[in-house]
């Protein structure tokens, strides 16, 4: 049987999702024995790579950079999950959102916004379910590292990831 | 004062002539879930989770602004209920910018616990993300209208237990907004006493102190108006 391939994302997010992972600790080394990581901001790889099983992907979708990532995630990913809030409802992330596109690059960097170079930010933040389909979703700032666990290990063994009540919870 | 007996989830309840299905099924251990309702104010019907059914109703009734009726049948939780209470917070969610994780009541919002008792992992519909705007003009308080849900017991505890009514609502819809005196900046408020009622009876984040934005405390309210009726 080969092994469950895993992948992490890092998106519109400040990595605070990452770090929760990071925090299972010892927890990492038993993961890493039921699957591959094969793609991730803690791992050198340079390009997503075909035939991923699991996604954990963390941020929303901010510029034209994370939307055309996110589409490759979905065509290359069986399961796609939403890792924090950022991911799933926009969050701080999108929280420029009320004040439109031009008045944030305006607040940021005054009257000398970038034109290349970086990507360039779409009109709005949007949560990742409204730009790919996503099969499971898991709300924190950030989720912590137990529910992470929870729900990478309910997936490695096939099984649903839908989190019961007490698990579920914004912030 | 006359009694009545109706059916609530299978059980035979008996309520005064006047008292709301909520009351009613509270009295008896069932637990129904609310947000703008708030024990000492009159029910606003505001928010629809806490939605029953009654037989013979074609729609769902909120509980706390429906009164019992003699043979009346209730249930409290269905799954069109379930669908409809879980619809009614994810639009809530959508029609302000609710951040749990920059807001000042995280952990202790009504909203947010609503959300995770109904098993709500994300929102289905889009953000409006309106410009919603804060209002810190007041020397102890601030209001944060991209946390209000509209809930109106700010406004309700001000006018019936204050006697102040400094707060009102103006607009229609989603572009409603709480408003104070002539919609009027809260620091130049000549009605508002400062008794800082609206800011405890707030659900979310929306009403907080300026100097102490983390300790909201429940307040008795029910004690407050009966104290206040009682008052010669």
């Amino acid at each position: 049987m080969t092994r469950p391939r895993l992948a992490t994302v890092w998106l519109a997010g400040c990595s605070g999702c990452h770090m929760s992972l990071l925090n299972l600790h010892g927890g990492l080394l038993e993961l890493l024995q039921e699957c591959d990581l094969v793609y991730s901001p803690l791992a050198d790889v340079k390009e997503y790579p075909d035939r991923v099983d699991i996604a954990l992907v963390e941020g929303a979708v901010s510029n034209e950079e994370n939307r055309e990532m996110a589409w490759i995630i979905r065509r290359r990913t069986a399961c796609v999950v939403s890792l924090g809030d950022c991911a799933v409802n926009g969050n701080v992330s999108a929280l420029r959102n009320p004040m439109g596109r031009a008045a944030t690059l305006g607040r940021v960097y005054g009257e000398t916004a970038p034109e290349e170079a970086v990507p360039r930010l779409l009109p709005r933040t949007l949560p990742l379910h409204e730009v790919i389909g996503v099969d499971a979703f898991l709300p924190g700032c950030p989720p912590d590292p137990e529910r992470i666990w929870w729900v990478l290990a309910r997936l490695l063994r096939g099984q649903p990831a839908d989190l019961p009540p007490e698990m579920v919870r914004f912030g | 004062m006359p009694r009545l007996t109706l059916t609530i989830d299978g059980h035979s309840v008996s309520a005064r002539q006047g008292e709301s299905i909520l009351s009613a099924a509270r009295r008896s251990g069932i637990d129904i879930p609310t947000l703008c309702n708030l024990e000492g104010l009159i029910p606003a019907g505001a928010c629809r989770v806490c939605l029953v059914e009654v037989s013979g109703r074609p729609r769902p009734v909120p509980s706390c602004a429906t009164s019992v009726e003699q043979d009346m049948v209730v249930t409290t939780d269905s799954e069109r209920l379930a669908a409809a209470r879980r619809m009614t917070v994810e639009l809530l969610l959508a029609e302000r910018n609710h951040s749990c994780a920059v807001c000042v009541m995280n952990r202790h919002c009504r909203l947010q616990d609503l959300a995770a008792r109904f098993g709500i992992d994300h929102v289905r519909f889009s953000f409006i993300s309106p410009l919603a705007g804060v209002d810190v003009s007041h020397e102890r308080f601030g209001i944060d209208h991209n946390r209000c849900i509209l809930c109106r017991r700010c406004v309700r505890v001000c006018d019936e237990i204050e006697g102040a009514h400094t707060w009102d609502v103006g607009g229609r819809g989603a572009a409603s907004r709480i408003i104070c005196d002539l919609a009027q900046p809260w620091g130049t408020s000549t009605t508002c006493t400062g008794c800082g009622k609206c800011v405890q009876a707030c659900p979310t984040g929306a009403l907080f102190e300026k100097d102490a934005p983390a300790t909201k405390r429940a307040v008795d309210l029910q004690g407050l108006s009966e104290w206040r009726r009682n008052r010669k």
